[in-house]
């Protein structure tokens, strides 16, 4: 029995796991205060791509960005499993294309800024 | 003495033997909405980088009730799963107020994000 | 009066496991364990169980009571309303009534080496072995464990997956990973980290929840997750390492 090659998707679950434990609940009150109408400051679009032109600011968000997406596509492919579906293999591979996916895109357009 | 053991099939119903079990898939779940918050962020970069006609557009969206509801269920959500991980914590890291020490630190990172947001 | 309802499996005559229903007296200080003697005693000596110390230390009597894994002889009477349902140990073959096949089990507890494999052999004559208060500490609560298997039956991860090497057999390696006398680490860390080792665990926690001797398996599961990881980036990034 070899010992696994686990720790290349666990890593990223568990840093993500911890970092969206710290950060999403605030982020989710930003952008729910300016659905509910009150903007904060830092989301007005001056402010925010002054912000996301730095180059530190970037490789941040790409960071939070793309560790949220691994640790909630690693989790989606354990809840698969508990409810019976057995094709771990595929599903491994869908959610882990698009968590690089999405994080791929995120670079993309942070490029842009 | 002839041996034939029985096996019992499983099936998805052990989530519902106790309720420990629910909870844990209820923080299971916590992913898709932690992973959709993730794919919201990922649109908002690219309103972003599409110019200030765009970003209205997205900050116009953010209103409708189908946001609002996302949010609001997506934030209640994000604090079970943060409570949950916190919760757990030392017993994956056994140190002395490890625990007390995360709850501080989400308290902080939280007041401080909102603080540099201008909310306060 | 109370009601047992009992799974019953007779493997020479039974295709399947069917219930049978016993009305057993409710003494105050009465146990599951003490219901299922009761039983076999006056109604129906054909009923089958395994049980040792009746005082919650052999680990022999685990079974499901109303499908919790429970050791009879810690499961009170008066705790329970109505019809008590009384099934073999989940997740395991049901070899007669509420005996169950557990060589799945033994295997995994022999495959993680549960005993001292120290650096050098110490001759007699060098003394003991001495610890601190804080190194015993380290591994002390692991230590408790007795082998009852609830937390197999508990954990939804070995129901799904048979090969998951399992609570137990982690928490026993944790054990001797943790003593200060032991240098057997990197042994046991071929049945550790091997893919149904820990990595199957995905911390439902059931598995603490019900131990009878809080060993808490689900925290050592985890520690050996975090000690594994940074060794493979340890040994993938910086193999001039030694560790």
């Amino acid at each position: 029995m070899a010992k696994s090659n686990k720790p290349i998707v666990w890593g990223p679950f568990a840093a993500g796991g911890t970092l969206t434990a710290f950060l999403t609940p605030a982020l989710i009150a930003l952008t729910l205060l300016a659905g509910l109408g009150q903007v904060p400051e830092a989301l007005s679009y001056e402010r925010l791509h002054a912000f996301a032109a730095h180059w530190p600011v970037k490789a941040g968000l790409v960071v939070v960005i793309g560790l949220s997406l691994w640790s909630a596509a690693h989790r989606l492919r354990i809840t698969c499993y508990d409810l019976g579906v057995r094709a771990d293999a595929a599903v491994a591979a869908i959610v882990y294309a698009g968590a690089l996916a999405g994080t791929g895109a995120a670079m993309l357009y942070l490029l842009r800024i | 003495m002839s041996r034939r053991p029985y096996e019992r099939p499983i099936t998805s119903e052990w989530i519902f033997r106790h309720p420990r079990y629910l909870r844990y898939m209820v923080r299971e779940f916590s992913c898709l909405f932690i992973g959709g918050y993730a794919l919201l962020m990922v649109v908002g970069l690219e309103r972003l980088s599409q110019g200030p006609a765009a970003w209205q557009g997205f900050l116009q969206a953010l209103q409708s009730p189908a946001s609002i509801a996302f949010h609001l269920v997506a934030l209640a959500f994000a604090v079970y799963h943060s409570v949950t991980w916190f919760n757990l914590t030392p017993q994956a890291i056994p140190l002395p107020f490890i625990s007390a020490a995360h709850y501080a630190g989400w308290g902080a990172v939280s007041i401080a994000v909102l603080w540099l947001a201008g909310v306060f | 009066m109370t009601e047992l309802c009992i799974l019953r499996y007779n493997p020479e005559t039974d295709g399947e496991p069917r219930f049978q229903s016993y009305e057993v007296p409710c003494r105050e200080d009465w146990v599951v364990l003490d219901a299922l003697n009761y039983i076999k005693e006056n109604l129906d000596p054909t009923l089958s169980y395994r049980w040792s110390c009746h005082m919650a230390v052999c680990g022999s009597c685990g079974m499901m009571i109303n499908q919790e894994p429970k050791l009879a002889c810690k499961a009170f009477l008066r705790d329970y309303q109505g019809v008590i349902r009384v099934e073999p140990l989940r997740h395991f073959p049901i070899e007669r009534d509420l005996v169950t096949v557990i060589d799945d089990f033994m295997a995994k507890l022999a495959r993680v080496r549960p005993y001292l494999i120290p650096k050098d052999v110490k001759a007699l004559e060098a003394g003991e072995h001495r610890q601190t208060p804080a190194e015993l500490k380290r591994f002390k609560q692991y230590s408790m464990c007795i082998n009852c298997m609830l937390c197999y039956a508990a954990c939804p991860e070995y129901g799904l997956i048979p090969k998951y090497i399992g609570p137990a057999a982690i928490a026993l390696a944790h054990r001797w990973n943790q003593d200060s006398r032991d240098a057997g680490r990197e042994e046991r860390q071929e049945a550790l980290a091997a893919k149904e080792g820990a990595w199957e665990c995905s911390f439902v926690g059931a598995c603490s929840e019900v131990c009878p001797e809080h060993v808490d398996p689900a925290g050592a599961i985890q520690q050996v997750k975090i000690r594994s990881t940074v060794d493979w980036y340890q040994e993938h990034l910086m193999p001039w390492l030694k560790k």
